[in-house]
């Protein structure tokens, strides 16, 4: 019977992942592909070797590949996002299911996005040297699985602590923790600047605030419409007699 | 798969927060679709690119903006 909540809930992850997805689309369609175009401009602009069979068209890579991409990223996340979050349930402290979803997807941006973007942030087309492709894309699945690693670890040291220290006090000394060691993991990886000369810093910038924004916009709707429908899986008489969850008023207010 | 099933585990706790499902409710469906998950991902975030399982630049291509967007290295 467990098994069926298991189930259910990564159902739902599955579809609040494809919900936000959704929206990231929205974000890097408007967001996103104008400064991709303009990087593409550069690029072309810039380069002698370019120019060959284009094998997808930009129009497809723009809207249908987009699409394809973000939604199976989204889809993806969503379930994996589910299964930590079966396992947080009940461990993590009491939080209520939309609240312990929404601490999970914030926890999920950084983990898997903040942290390696820090370092190795993400590079419109032009920017970034073919013969390193290797080695960056290595390193940065190695700074996502630290972050997951990291974030994960930071929490069973706040929970350890927690008796000794407080509530407060041990969450602040395990953020601490993960950011001396997020620090020392950029001090000692290698780093990659190749933009070329010419590309414009404002350009850069602003492709990678909305690479920031998409996906801001994918967690954060993960979790709102994840704790929606989780409560409901979790708690259906409170889902269905109101918005206070539970039988008592709960800490969180509105 | 709206109208879900009454969980006796959980409405049986009265407090807010709620009941730990067994990790051994939870690890089937973790390794199956976790493992998934994560194939998916790969061919989003690297197929094509540091390494390929299929052949030419088809993948790659189709999920380029993507791939670019969503901060993965792609060139």
């Amino acid at each position: 019977m467990n098994s069926v909540t298991v189930r259910n809930l990564l159902v739902r992850g599955m579809l609040a992942g494809l919900v936000a997805g959704l929206l990231a689309l929205v974000v890097a369609y408007f967001l996103g592909e104008p400064r991709v175009d303009e990087a593409i401009a550069f690029e072309e602009a810039n380069s002698h070797e370019h120019g060959g069979t284009e094998i997808v068209s930009r129009t497809m890579q723009s809207t249908a590949g987009l699409s394809t991409g973000v939604l199976v990223y989204g889809v993806a996340f969503g379930g994996i996002a589910s299964l930590a979050y079966c396992f947080a349930l009940g461990r993590i402290g009491r939080f209520g299911p939309r609240a312990s979803a929404l601490m999970l997807s914030t926890a999920g941006l950084l983990a898997v996005y903040v942290i390696p973007f820090l370092k190795y942030p993400a590079n419109p087309p032009a920017v970034g040297n073919p013969d390193t492709l290797d080695q960056r894309t290595t390193l940065y699945f190695l700074m996502v699985v630290l972050g997951v690693l990291l974030a994960v670890g930071a929490v069973i040291l706040g929970k350890r602590l927690a008796p000794r220290l407080g509530n407060f006090n041990a969450t602040i000394a395990a953020g601490a923790f993960l950011v001396l060691v997020v620090g020392l993991a950029y001090a000692f990886l290698p780093s990659f600047n190749e933009v070329p000369e010419g590309f414009s810093a404002t350009l850069l910038w602003q492709y990678r605030l909305a690479a920031l924004a998409i996906q801001v916009t994918l967690w954060t709707s993960f979790g709102l419409v994840f704790g929606f429908l989780a409560e409901r899986v979790l708690n259906p008489r409170a889902a269905t007699e109101g918005r206070s969850a539970g039988t008592r008023p709960t800490p969180v207010a509105h | 798969m709206a109208q879900s099933v009454v969980q006796p585990t959980t409405t049986a706790v009265p407090t807010d927060a709620p009941a730990k499902l067994p990790i051994g409710a939870i690890a089937p469906w973790a390794v199956f679709f976790g493992v998934l998950m994560l194939v998916l991902l790969y061919f989003v975030g690297a197929e094509q690119g540091a390494t390929a399982l299929v052949s030419g630049e088809g993948v790659h291509e189709w999920v380029h903006d993507a791939r670019h967007l969503l901060g993965f290295p792609c060139h």
